[in-house]
């Protein structure tokens, strides 16, 4: 430092003029204030650690915001969020950086090639919420058109339904880009009069729904519960085809409805052989669709924090927690 | 000898050609209208697009067995995740037994502006401070310093890779040659195609997330560190040699001097490529403003994701004019060093140096100057602006905008993308080869034909028709912002000084802090998707048309002037004639920028192959399908890429008046 | 005084006392020995470029080859000798492979076939090392466009050879601010080349030229790029600069009045050929072929042609006891004494009569 040396009776004048400015307005120093953001976990006993997938969907969140607090105040483990996508949060299944996916809806194909064929994960059964997955329309119109809740009678209403994307037919505003549907093929065994337009986003179908009930548009799309959205606005689902079983065996030819889905956890061989206390947690995890909507509603619509939401909630209902916690 | 015979036509007759090419596409599609038109489902697949997930599971499952795996790439990992997380220790995370990062808010903000006001100059040392401050204000400084951590990162790795390559690609013909191809793939290449198989190589953190920026973000510095080599003068090199010069003093004494300048705004442009992967590289977890801004995406919070988007635009903006700061100081700062005395340049450093140690120290010792006060937020009321301001625009506005969009779409979409997807694609290949023939030249010609059956071969064939036809229009609207607004900022100072901020913000802040007002606005249709596209290119072109337009010579300018032109002749005889070898690059820019959004454009209802993309990166069965899809887009962009760079060339003659 | 155009610089006498239009390009032996020998040199640009030379393309024109071939023959088949001390003038209109080969005498180009020897070594022959050696010690280039680095003060600039070859900084300080001093910018040591005029630049170049103490010293073109006062200023800078340091000049120009004022022997190109070597007067007095003549058509000839040029054999009825001049003797600096005179002229040599100059042949040349 040839250069500070030049002029160091200068620098040296400048240090210790800041360094009693530095004094006079102290202040709490680091590491020795109670507040300094010291509030490290209580003593981890033998819990370890938790990689939590957190797929990109508020009731996901809810899910995992509460598994997390309990996790974290309950049993002291080390919980590690990670914001993933569905296949990138099973990737990791296998190359061992997340122990733990908490709603999964479905996913035949992921399911058979981790835990059928790799073998490095293993569902842990239902969290007791229900998916539904359907044709929905916003409340104006089912108030406005009764009978267009029959599938039926969709035809009837097709011109309602036209835009510019839809070339003259109604429009099926179709396509979260992460739910296989089958809808381009119900339309056609159907032999309706709609065109399936692919919104691509949740968050553009939501957006849809949203401006298609304030301002009295007609609106019809593919859409799930539970979903907070559906807090906000009540969407009222299509009856198509019942559901048997087997009627969408053939992807090409299924003309019938969603079948229901029982959400599961599903979680990595390896986390499940140290079966330790997280482990018992999230296999012990189950709650209800309005339990779940409650808690997204608190994240979504009141913007508290995942951790205020799941703490709001979780006091709220100790019962429910302390079936979830390990026998010990 | 085709090329030479089809340049020597008459430049009347081009125009016939084209009208006659038209009309027998017309009448053609007329005929055969709806028939080889390849169409292919949502969820449909092709032959191929299974194999290529196939292809694709196959390497998944040699990963733990693979030695490229276990002895290169892991390493590589290693290496990245420590730097990432070494630079996080530093700014954003509490660290080595801390409960905060070492260095506190106020030392980060002490070293940027006086890194700023060392390399740069005053005014950007201050533009530095309050932006960093603002971070702070906005309520999201680990957030912003985790961005910070990760760009940096993936910009001086960027550097360290890109900056040599691109001193081989300007030195050898050949390597440049062999590079340029590969660089236009990682630019067109949609980063959802790769996102998914790099966790699979990289595994979930940091490293995944640099390597995925870098993709994106090398190009650039390879491009323009060529392009600074090449541009040295041939005369002042030559020299070199004839004085004996070995081949590393020529470099390093005469090549890179000369090049510095360049190189510099090489590196501005690498790190506005690295700051807009931000937003994508959190879907793999990368940590930053870009998650803030997915998750409020989730729950159409509008506000927070503004909110985080001003961030990252403050962020780029301050990146930006501090790079170009010191690529403007890099020539003068020699000279001001011994021309003012390097005693006083000494002084200043000093004394810059002394503030910035104590703030440091104080930032590391005292909570206030460690942890940003939370009482000083004015990221509240930046949200609930943003969120009255977008409700506002969706309740009021819809009926005009609404207009609008039926407008573009009926009278200008829907046409096009009826005849392009309506023809056989026979006739697409064989209209498209001839027009190129026409307009181009023979290897022009034989590149879009390649292409386009490639497309055919990929069995996207409709899907790449729809986005073409959006694509083109998108440039179109992009072209006429690009050219009304930059002659504006052309011939304006002043206007150019309000617009410019402006135009930096639509380039660098995500799509997905704008989608949703936007979708509120035009719903999920096309067009939702091609106003996206517009808001990212056309800055880009109307800066390019703007500079274009300054770039004329003043002598023209005031001869026309003299000859009582007015302001409309001057532009439309002089101006822009004379700036249309800018005009024709902000085209092709403008382009390359339509393509980067065709995934965006995906999410918010373009549907066809952005579509393809996302659902290709959303569902496992769907990847090889939207592997595939991501190939058209490459092809599509090489095809226009070809077309355009020859009307340059040809644009460019024509300005020389050359025929 | 160098400034008055015509005159030729002192060595010219030395150089041109004994050549006869006879000899035109044969390189000479009695006089100061050959540094530079090119024989047979080609350059060839294109695919496959080495199979021009020595074959029958070799005979093609240069349209003809460029058709058959797709090649281009920027130098073809060109052989000349230079001599120590000697300024040797390069002339041509531009395309005439002028430039190019310059560049083949330093391998900057590198030829495509034929020798270049200096004292006697094929520098073709010479490994990447030794070639940079020749290059940093005994040749040294000035450029049109100068070629200066920017980056650097005039005094870097100039000291830039010694720096690559390795001199030490206080030595190469010292060597740099005498040349500075040699080509009169003393002061401007601290400037950056930007801050010079184009004249000054080339100064500099010139200077940077001048540090490494070369044994050859080739320009290009240097002087086109500047305002003709300053080129003539230049000019004569040359000129002062050959006489302090005496070194060998190879000089690329494409203004024949430059070249006859520099030059003490002038090669003239066309296409890529030698169409003919000679002393200044040489080319004026008996152009090669119509080309040259066209070229040489506008210059003063009463300037640049000798008596030897016009005398003739003395008649009988010639008066042979009129005023006495030597043959080297300027046809401008005799018009004076051969017009006063009221008889011939006698040229003479070592007391021998050489021939007669009457106010008739005086006269013919100063009408054109």
């Amino acid at each position: 430092m040839s250069v500070s040396r030049m002029v160091g009776p200068r620098a040296v004048v400048l240090v210790a003029a800041a360094g009693l400015l530095a004094s006079a307005c102290g202040g709490a120093k680091v590491g020795e204030s109670p507040s300094g953001a010291g509030s490290a976990a209580p003593a981890a006993k033998s819990c370890g650690a938790l990689n939590l997938a957190i797929n990109p969907w508020v009731g996901y969140e809810a899910n995992a915001a509460v598994i997390a607090y309990v996790a974290e105040k309950r049993l002291g483990c080390q919980v590690t969020k990670k914001d993933l996508k569905e296949e990138v949060a099973w990737q990791g299944f296998a190359t061992g950086e997340v122990d733990a996916v908490v709603e999964n809806w479905g996913h035949a194909d992921l399911k058979k090639k981790y835990i059928d064929d790799q073998k490095v994960a293993l569902s842990l059964g239902p969290t007791g919420n229900k998916g539904v997955i359907g044709w929905y329309v916003p409340p104006w119109m089912a108030q406005k058109y009764p009978d267009i809740t029959q599938w039926k009678n969709l035809d009837k209403y097709a011109d309602l339904f036209k835009t510019s994307e839809s070339g003259g037919k109604g429009q099926l505003l179709d396509g979260d880009p992460s739910f296989v549907t089958n809808d381009a093929a119900l339309v056609k065994n159907l032999d309706l009069n709609y065109k399936v337009v692919y919104a691509g986003s949740e968050a553009a179908l939501i957006t849809g729904f949203r401006q298609a009930e304030a301002q009295k548009k007609p609106m019809i799309g593919y859409f799930y519960e539970p979903q907070w959205f559906l807090s906000e606005v009540k969407l009222v689902k299509v009856d198509l085809p019942a559901y048997t079983e087997g009627c969408d065996a053939d992807a090409a030819k299924v003309a019938c409805d969603y079948p229901p889905y029982e959400l599961d956890k599903v979680v990595s061989k390896k986390f499940a052989d140290a079966a330790g206390p997280a482990y018992q947690l999230v296999k012990n995890f189950t709650w209800t669709n309005d339990d779940q909507n409650l808690v997204a509603k608190y994240i979504s619509e009141d913007k508290m924090s995942a951790a205020d939401a799941a703490e709001k909630w979780v006091e709220a209902n100790p019962d429910k927690v302390k079936a979830w916690l390990p026998a010990s | 000898m085709t090329a030479t015979v089809v340049a020597r036509r008459p430049v009347w007759s081009r125009p016939y050609l084209l009208g006659g090419i038209l009309a027998a596409w017309i009448l053609l599609w007329i005929l055969f209208r709806g028939q080889a038109t390849l169409p292919l489902g949502g969820a449909e697949l092709t032959p191929l697009h299974e194999r290529i997930g196939q292809a694709a599971d196959a390497i998944d499952n040699s990963r733990n067995s693979n030695p490229l795996f276990l002895y290169f790439i892991n390493y590589i990992r290693l290496f990245i995740d420590e730097f990432v997380t070494f630079v996080q220790a530093l700014i954003s995370r509490p660290s080595f037994g801390r409960p905060v990062p070492v260095i506190g808010w106020l030392g980060v903000v002490a070293v940027a502006t006086a890194v700023a006001l060392l390399y740069g100059n005053v005014r950007v040392a201050l533009l530095t401070a309050a932006g960093f401050v603002s971070f702070g204000l906005l309520g999201l400084w680990e957030e912003s310093m985790d961005t910070l951590a990760l760009t940096l990162a993936a910009v001086l790795l960027s550097l360290a890779i890109g900056v040599p390559l691109g001193i081989w690609a300007g030195l050898s013909n050949r390597f440049n040659r062999l590079v340029g191809p590969v660089l236009d793939f990682m630019q067109t290449m949609p980063t959802f195609v790769y996102l998914a198989p790099l966790t699979l190589f990289f595994l979930i953190g940091p490293a995944s997330a640099t390597v995925a920026t870098m993709v994106y973000a090398i190009p650039p510095a390879i491009r323009i560190t060529a392009h600074a080599i090449r541009e040295v003068p041939e005369a002042t090199v030559e020299a070199g040699t004839s004085l004996g010069s070995t081949p590393w003093q020529l470099l390093r004494k005469v090549r890179l001097p000369l090049a510095k300048r360049t190189i510099v705004v090489g590196v501005n442009q690498t790190i506005m490529a690295a700051l807009s992967m931000v937003t994508i590289a959190a879907l793999i977890d990368a940590p930053g403003l870009g998650k803030t801004v997915l998750k409020a995406l989730e729950t159409l919070d509008v506000g927070t994701s503004f909110n985080a988007g001003l961030a990252i635009v403050i962020m780029a903006i301050v990146l930006d004019r501090a790079t170009s700061a010191a690529g403007r100081r890099v020539e003068t700062a020699h000279r001001a060093g011994r021309a003012r005395g390097r005693l006083w340049r000494r002084v200043q450093v000093s004394v810059v140096l002394a503030v910035t140690a104590v703030l440091l120290y104080l930032s590391y010792v005292y909570v206030w100057a460690a942890e940003f006060p939370k009482e000083a937020d004015i990221g509240s009321f930046v949200r609930k602006g943003a969120d009255a301001a977008s409700e506002w625009a969706q309740a009021n506005l819809y009926v005009s905008t609404n207009g609008f969009k039926n407008l573009v779409t009926y009278g200008l979409l829907n046409p096009f993308e009826a005849v392009l997807t309506g023809s056989p694609w026979w006739l697409v290949l064989l209209v498209v080869t001839v027009t190129a023939l026409v307009l181009a030249t023979v290897r022009v010609a034989v590149v879009c034909a390649v292409c386009l059956a490639l497309l055919v071969a990929l069995g996207l064939w409709q899907d790449s028709m729809v986005t073409l036809a959006s694509t083109l229009v998108a440039t179109v609207l992009v072209m006429a912002l690009g050219i009304v607004v930059g002659v504006w900022m052309g011939r304006d100072e002043r206007a150019d000084r309000v617009i410019r901020p402006v135009l930096d913000a639509g380039q660098t802040m995500p799509a997905f802090v704008y989608l949703v007002p936007i979708l509120g606005l035009f719903g999920a249709t096309r067009f939702t998707a091609i106003l996206a596209a517009v808001v990212y290119a056309a800055p880009v072109a109307t800066k390019l048309v703007a500079d274009g337009i300054r770039g004329v010579a003043a002598g023209a300018v005031e001869a026309a002037t003299a000859a009582g032109s007015s302001a409309w002749q001057t532009i439309s005889k002089v101006q822009v004639p004379m700036a249309r070898s800018a005009v024709t690059l902000a085209a092709s820019q403008g382009l390359c920028y339509v393509l980067a959004m065709v995934v965006v454009g995906g999410l918010v209802g373009a549907g066809a192959l952005g579509y393809d993309v996302v659902s290709g990166f959303s569902q496992l069965q769907l990847r090889g399908k939207g592997l595939a899809a991501g190939l058209a887009i490459v092809v599509l962009g090489t095809m226009l890429a070809a077309i355009t760079k020859s009307a340059a060339r040809r644009a460019d003659a024509a300005a020389h008046g050359r025929p | 005084m160098e400034g008055a155009p015509g005159l030729h610089p002192s060595n010219c006498e030395v150089t041109m006392t004994a050549t006869s239009p006879a000899e035109l390009s044969q390189p000479p032996t009695d006089e100061e020995p050959v540094i530079l020998d090119v024989r047979n040199l080609w350059k060839v640009f294109g695919p496959r470029a080495d199979r021009v030379a020595g074959t029958p393309l070799a005979e093609l024109s240069r349209s003809e080859l460029k058709e058959r071939t797709g090649c281009v023959a920027a130098v073809r088949d060109a052989s000349f000798a230079v001599r120590r001390g000697e300024v040797f003038v390069v002339m041509g209109l531009s395309g005439s492979g002028k430039s190019t080969l310059v560049r083949c005498l330093t391998r900057l180009v590198e030829p495509t076939a034929g020798e270049v020897l200096l004292d006697g070594q094929d520098i073709r022959l010479a490994g990447g090392k030794e070639l940079r050696e020749l290059r940093r010690r005994r040749f040294a280039m000035v450029f049109q466009h100068f070629g200066l680095l920017p980056h650097r003060r005039v005094l870097d600039n100039i000291s830039y050879g010694l720096e690559i070859r390795g001199t030490g900084k206080d030595a190469r300080g010292r060597r740099a601010t005498e040349m500075l001093d040699l080509v009169g910018l003393t002061g401007y040591g601290d400037s950056y080349p930007d801050q010079l005029s184009g004249g000054m630049q080339q100064r500099v170049g010139l200077a940077r030229a001048l540090a490494v103490d070369p044994e050859v010293l080739f320009f290009d073109e240097p002087f086109s790029a500047l305002d003709p006062l300053i080129r003539r200023d230049m000019q004569n800078e040359v000129i002062r600069l050959h006489r302090e340091v005496g070194k060998t000049m190879i000089f690329i120009t494409h203004d024949l009045s430059e070249a006859l004022k520099l030059g003490d022997r002038i090669l003239v190109m066309r296409d890529g050929l030698i169409v003919q070597t000679g002393t200044p007067d040489e080319v004026v007095g008996a152009p090669a072929d119509d080309y040259v003549r066209e070229f040489v058509r506008d210059v003063s000839r009463a300037q640049v042609l000798t008596l030897r040029w016009i005398m003739r054999p003395p008649g009988d009825g010639d008066a042979l006891d009129g005023p006495e001049l030597g043959p080297d003797v300027v046809i401008k600096d005799a018009v004076h004494t051969v017009l006063r005179a009221d008889r011939p002229v006698r040229v003479t040599a070592d007391g021998e009569l050489l021939g007669v100059v009457g106010s008739a042949e005086i006269l013919e040349v100063i009408a054109g």
